[in-house]
Parts: structure tokens; C-alpha cells; sequence
């Protein structure tokens, strides 16, 4: 298990690497970020001080180093201008729009994600196992039916959509909150009990928008893969030798169609991140969502470089945990690295 | 020499005269339902998936009126009626005052406590509704020429919004009817462009095998493992804003399709691994037929049309990206019209409550996405006909 770990820890730590690389080249990509227009500005107005002003800056930002150097600055492989600071060393870079450290403005933003991806994981697993298993073992009951067509809205509604419905009804009928992450007493206040529990119920709707489409994803592989077990003779011996039938369904049929089951996170988390930067988007969540989509739009590249590095980091801890999960499940894969 | 043998003559027997051929055993199928080219097979089986058969239809016959959609609009998507502005879907009235159909001129009137219009239909001054005439702006049929020939005109004294109008004055079902275009042909082209660099990366990986394969499962363990729509915003934020609106379609179309093709090299490179040990492409190989031809002609029809159906299967989430960018406006800009550039007119809860039928760009969106996973799922189900 040990040696397991140690390599799956591996892969992602180069992972992360070639991810930020990729992140790195993409939102240096627009001609002309918001820097060298300021840069740009003050060069042209040709006074002596703003002129010196420019040099600074663009001391400052590194952005007379070659792109390679800007990288490695960056993530702090390099020294920089103030030595090595960069994502590693916790130095998340400068806001050029906001003027204010990258980290000040995300800060609250990234445990609210966090937050709001970890309920939602946990509904999906929640929800789609109960549902799956009996959507496989009363197979073409209605239950099944009402599975399946819940699948399909979920694929084919796209989620701001549903976000909307869902909260002009949930506001009619249960009361519930709208929009937001927290009501507007609560911001800007320290964490307390009652804080957390208002942002738990503004987390009802967003988690089950951004929940639905893999929550159907998931009833329909589970219900498949316990739909094939169910056919397999061990399950008939076991109810021919008078085991009740729930037991005969959740000792061993169960136990082996969780393992895709549980692997299966490696597809969802991606989507669910992407959703969960829609949702919050549409819905004003404060979450990084629509940090992320401004900073895009004034190509403010240090705020959404970490942004993106944070929501790739977000999805490839999560397949880690499934990973590890898996193999604490199922030891054929543990031992599988060891014949190589 | 008669037929029956002599019945005194123990050694004799009897012989039928009917023809006798040896092989016969041999060469009777034993599924004679499986007897027909593959193509047919695949089609009988693809016929009894009704709601497949339904979609595909439907799908046909949307994408074959996409070069027409201006003769199916009532109004140029551009045009503004500044007399009715949040108009809701207006109702037509069939075998009234002699007409086929008629609708009533609206008189708008502006509520002065929550500052939204209401419409009062005149119900004494029936107009009818024109078919098969000119009117309005020309629109283009086919890339080819300009006409102002429509199905459906609005009567000459009053309007017609059988869909309701948005915040400018525009026409919700026209505008619906051209977006098409662009909606529905983005998902094709990205499709296209995952599908060409999933075939031939996953066919080197899958051919060549060691490190180009390492490299490849890499590459598309690592795109796999990226939230597609963060990266899809960054990607269109970082188109030129000069960029006119067709290049940036296509751009989008790029963009969509360059996060999607890891799931088809996957697939390309399962079936390449799993093909190449078939007896027919050893045989080949052994009557010395070059690689390409092995590729080609042996091994490319056995995979294509799987590969052909799960693309099918992709189209839907490249058509719900192209809605999600337009709708936050980092996908396509106007003057173009796209289903999600309309519903950025539907962002708030303000629509739902007030004006939903600004909504409605939403119900083709989930037609089209829905008829292409049943049409998806019913073509993988037809592709395996011997199973």
C-alpha cells in the first residue's frame, strides 16, 4: 500500500507540473495583458517619472526575463526579483486589477469551493448509490424509470437552467435562500455555528444543480454493473441456501459493483468543478467562479493563472483520495504497479 | 429403370433422384437473419430502437434546414419591433373571421408599479396571417442568394410573436430559428477537430506502442483530468476582441474540440491493441500488405463507426459549452445569434418570474442534446449486430 501511495503521489506531483505549465502558456496567451498596458501607458506619456515608473514595473513582474524564466519565477523554481517566491513558496502573485495580493482576494473564495464541491461529491455518492442499487435490483419498476428520466434531464438541462428553476420554486415552497452563499448579515463576519448553518442552507440548491447530471451518470454505471451481478450464479446460491434477499444483494454483488463505482470520480470531479464555476457564476455564489471570469476578462493573468492551478489541483487531489480509495478496495490494483 | 427399387432385391435401396450437393450442410447458415451485409444488419437492428430512430429522423431533418432557416422565420433575427417591446408569446387564433389564422393588433401599456408592459389584444379587428409571401428584411438561403420569400408573415395591421419578443424588440422565434446555425454546426466542426486529433494520436499510440504510447496516455490522462470550462473561458478570453464573429465561431469550435479528443484517442487505441492481433491483419501481413493498407483498408472499418457513435455521443456537450461560454459572454459576440447568446438576456431571476419566455432558446437546446444521446446510444447499441 505504501509503495502504492508513494507512486500515485508521484504521478500527480508531475501532473500538477505539466498542468501548470499548460496554465502558465494559456493565460499568457491574449496579446496584451492588463501590465503591459499600464506599462504601455506610462512609457507613452513620456515623463521622466512615469517613464522610470514602467522600468520598474517591469522589474518588478520580471517581464524583461525570457517567458521561460516568467514560468519558473512564477512557481518559484527561480529567484525572482524578490527571490524565490512564486505558488510554492505561498506567494500567489499580484492582482494588477485590484491592486491587491492575489491571496487577499481569493481567500474566503477558496474554502466556499472547497465547500461547495465537497457537498456535492458527497450528495452524488449519497443519492446515486441508495438510487442506484435499487434501480438495479427493481430493474424496470418505476423507480428504475424515475432514475433514468432523472437522468436524462440532469444530462440534457444544462445546469444554469435548472439552477433558476430550482430556485424560484425552492424560494416558493421551502423558503429557501436565493442566490449567494451566505445572507448579507453574515459576510465579513468570523466563522461562527450560525454563520455555517445559513451557508449550509444556501448550499441546498447550488449542490443538487451542479449534482444532478453525474448523480445520473453514476445511478446508470451502478445499476449496470449490479444489474450484471445480480445474473451471476453465486447470487442464486446464495438466495437458493435461504440467505434473505437484502443480504444476498449488499454482502457481495453490492460490494463488487462499487469498486467502478468509487473509480468513477476520476470522470465526475472535472465536470463537477466545471459546474460548480457555471452555477456559482449564474447564481452569484462567492466562490472563485466569477473571480476567475473577471479576472479572465481584464486578463489579469497572476489572479487567474492561480485560479486555474487551483481548480486543476482541486480535481487531481480528488482522483488521488478515489485512487487511494480504490486500492484500499480492491488489492488487485495495489499489487498491479509491482510485476512491472 | 424405375425409382423404386426391386423389392426382391435385398441389396437394393433407395435412392432419391432429387440433386444432391455435399458441401450443402456445409454452406447453410445457421442464422439465416444474419445473412446480409453488415450495413443492413446494422440498420434492422437500428430500426427497432424506435425513440433512435425518432431522434435520428428529427436530427436529419434539423440539420437539413439549416441552410433554409430564413424561410422558416417570421422576422429577420436583427429586426427591432420598437411597438413591442417583452412581448409574451402571442397567441394565433385558426378559422377566425374566414382566415386560416389570425392574430390581433397589440396596444402596450406600461404598468406603472412594477414597470413592465402589458399587452391587450384588440379583439375586435381580426387580421390574418400571411403564408407564402414576401415580406421583411432578406434573409440568405443556402450561402447563395438573397430572398425575402417566408413561410409565415405577420398580418399587415398587426404582429405576429408567436414566441414573444425580448428586450429589444426582437423576434424570440426567428432569432431561435437562426441561432440554429450556429448553434448546432459549432458541435460538428469541434467534433471534427476532437475526432481528427483523437485518430491519429491514439492511432500512433495504439500502432507504434512504447514510448510514443506512453507519451499519448499521458497527454490524455492529464486533459482528462482538467475542469473543461474553466479552461474553455481562459481559452475564448484569450481570443483577439477584433476578431470578426465568423472567426471567432471558429475559434470556439477549435476550443471546444481540443479538451474533448482524449476519450476518442482511447478508444482508437483500445480497438488499434486489441485489432492487431486479429488472424485477418496477421494474414494480411503475411501476403506482405503494407502498413498503411493493413491500417486502412483491414483495421479502419472495423473501428470507424464505433468511433463514429461515441462522436455522436460528444456533440451534446459541445453544443451545452458553446451555450455556457455565450452565455457569459467569452464565447461567440454579436451581431451573431446563438441559442446561448439569447439566454444572456435570461440571466437573472428576473426572467423566470417576469419574462420567461425569454427562457425558451432553452427547449431546442434540450431536444437537440436529448436526440442526440438517444440517437448516440441507439447507433453504439446497432454497431455490434452479430452480438
Amino acid at each position: 500500500m505504501l509503495g502504492y501511495f508513494v507512486r500515485r503521489v508521484w504521478t500527480m506531483i508531475w501532473t500538477l507540473a505539466v498542468v501548470s505549465v499548460l496554465v502558465f502558456i494559456i493565460v499568457n496567451l491574449p496579446p496584451g495583458d492588463i501590465l503591459s498596458n499600464q506599462i504601455a501607458q506610462l512609457r507613452a506619456s513620456g515623463e521622466a517619472a512615469s517613464v522610470a515608473r514602467a522600468e520598474f514595473l517591469m522589474r518588478e513582474f520580471a517581464l524583461d526575463r525570457p517567458m521561460w524564466q516568467q514560468y519558473l519565477i512564477w512557481v518559484g523554481f527561480w529567484p525572482g526579483p524578490h527571490g524565490f517566491s512564486g505558488l510554492l513558496q505561498g506567494d500567489l502573485g499580484w492582482s494588477f486589477e485590484l491592486n491587491r495580493p492575489v491571496s487577499a482576494i481569493v481567500g474566503e473564495a477558496l474554502w466556499l469551493t472547497l465547500a461547495l464541491n465537497f457537498f456535492t461529491v458527497l450528495f452524488v455518492y449519497l443519492v446515486a448509490l441508495p438510487l442506484g442499487a435499487v434501480a438495479a435490483v427493481k430493474a424496470n419498476s418505476w423507480i428504475d424509470y424515475l432514475a433514468t428520466f432523472i437522468g436524462y434531464v440532469g444530462l440534457a438541462t444544462p445546469n444554469f437552467l435548472l439552477a433558476l428553476i430550482l430556485y424560484h420554486y425552492g424560494a416558493h415552497w421551502f423558503g429557501l435562500p436565493v442566490g449567494g452563499m451566505m445572507s448579507a448579515d453574515f459576510l465579513d463576519k468570523p466563522l461562527s455555528l450560525a454563520k455555517l448553518g445559513d451557508i449550509l442552507l444556501h448550499l441546498i440548491v447550488p449542490v443538487i444543480v451542479i449534482g444532478t447530471a453525474g448523480m445520473a451518470g453514476m445511478v446508470r454505471r451502478l445499476r449496470a454493473n449490479l444489474l450484471d451481478e445480480l445474473g451471476k450464479p453465486y447470487v442464486t446460491t446464495a438466495l437458493a441456501k435461504g440467505s434473505p434477499s437484502g443480504r444476498a444483494v449488499v454482502r457481495y454483488p453490492l460490494r463488487m459493483a462499487l469498486n467502478p463505482f468509487v473509480a468513477d470520480i476520476g470522470n465526475l470531479l472535472p465536470s463537477l468543478v466545471s459546474g460548480s464555476v457555471l452555477v456559482s457564476l449564474v447564481m452569484g455564489l462567492q466562490t472563485i467562479g466569477p473571480i476567475l471570469l473577471s479576472a479572465l476578462r481584464s486578463q489579469d493573468y497572476f489572479l487567474s493563472g492561480f485560479i486555474l492551478m487551483f481548480v486543476s489541483l482541486l480535481t487531481l487531489v480528488g482522483m488521488l483520495i478515489s485512487d487511494l480509495l480504490l486500492a484500499w478496495l480492491d488489492p488487485r490494483i495495489r499489487y498491479s504497479g509491482r510485476a512491472r | 429403370m424405375s425409382d423404386r427399387p426391386d423389392p426382391r432385391d435385398r441389396s437394393a435401396h433407395y435412392v432419391s433422384p432429387e440433386p444432391y450437393d455435399p458441401d450443402e450442410a456445409l454452406q447453410r447458415t445457421d442464422r439465416p437473419d444474419l445473412d446480409a451485409p453488415a450495413r443492413v444488419l446494422i440498420w434492422r437492428r437500428f430500426r427497432q430502437n424506435r425513440l433512435a430512430l425518432i431522434s435520428g429522423a428529427y436530427l436529419l431533418a434539423i440539420y437539413l434546414a439549416l441552410p433554409f432557416v430564413g424561410f422558416f422565420a417570421t422576422h429577420h433575427p436583427a429586426e427591432r419591433n420598437a411597438e413591442a417591446l417583452f412581448m409574451p408569446p402571442q397567441a394565433v387564433h385558426f378559422f377566425r373571421a374566414g382566415h386560416l389564422a389570425v392574430t390581433y393588433p397589440m396596444t402596450a401599456t406600461l404598468d406603472m408599479e412594477t414597470f413592465t408592459p402589458v399587452y391587450v389584444a384588440d379583439m375586435n379587428d381580426p387580421q390574418p396571417v400571411r403564408f407564402f409571401t414576401r415580406c421583411g428584411r432578406p434573409h440568405r438561403v443556402m450561402f447563395l442568394f438573397q430572398t425575402d420569400l417566408r413561410l409565415v408573415c405577420p398580418p399587415e395591421r398587426a404582429d405576429l410573436h408567436i414566441l414573444g419578443t425580448d428586450r429589444l424588440g426582437r423576434d424570440i422565434h426567428s432569432r431561435i430559428v437562426h441561432g440554429a446555425q450556429l448553434s448546432l454546426t459549432v458541435g460538428l466542426i469541434g467534433v471534427a477537430i476532437s475526432f481528427a486529433i483523437g485518430m491519429v494520436l491514439g492511432g500512433l499510440a495504439g500502432y507504434f506502442g512504447g514510448l510514443v504510447d506512453n507519451a499519448v496516455q499521458r497527454a490524455i490522462e492529464i486533459i482528462r483530468s482538467l475542469p473543461e470550462l474553466p479552461i474553455w473561458l481562459a481559452l475564448s478570453a484569450a481570443i483577439p476582441p477584433a476578431w470578426g464573429p465568423v472567426a471567432v465561431f471558429f475559434m470556439i469550435s477549435a476550443i471546444l474540440g481540443l479538451l474533448d479528443w482524449p476519450g476518442l484517442a482511447r478508444a482508437v487505441r483500445s480497438k488499434f491493441l486489441a485489432l492487431r492481433e486479429e488472424e485477418y491483419v496477421r494474414a494480411a501481413e503475411l501476403m506482405g500488405a503494407s502498413s498503411g493498407r493493413i491500417i486502412g483498408r483491414h483495421m479502419m472499418p472495423n473501428f470507424t463507426s464505433h468511433l463514429v457513435a461515441s462522436a455522436t455521443l460528444s456533440i451534446p456537450s459541445m453544443i451545452l459549452g458553446e451555450t455556457a461560454l455565450s452565455l457569459l459572454g467569452l464565447g461567440l459576440r454579436p451581431p451573431a445569434v446563438s441559442w446561448g447568446l439569447m439566454l444572456n438576456d435570461a440571466l437573472d431571476l428576473t426572467a423566470v418570474e417576469v419574462y420567461p419566455w425569454l427562457l425558451l432558446p432553452m427547449l431546442p437546446v434540450f431536444m437537440v442534446v436529448l436526440a442526440f444521446s438517444f440517437f448516440g446510444d441507439g447507433l453504439r447499441d446497432a454497431l455490434d449486430p452479430y452480438s
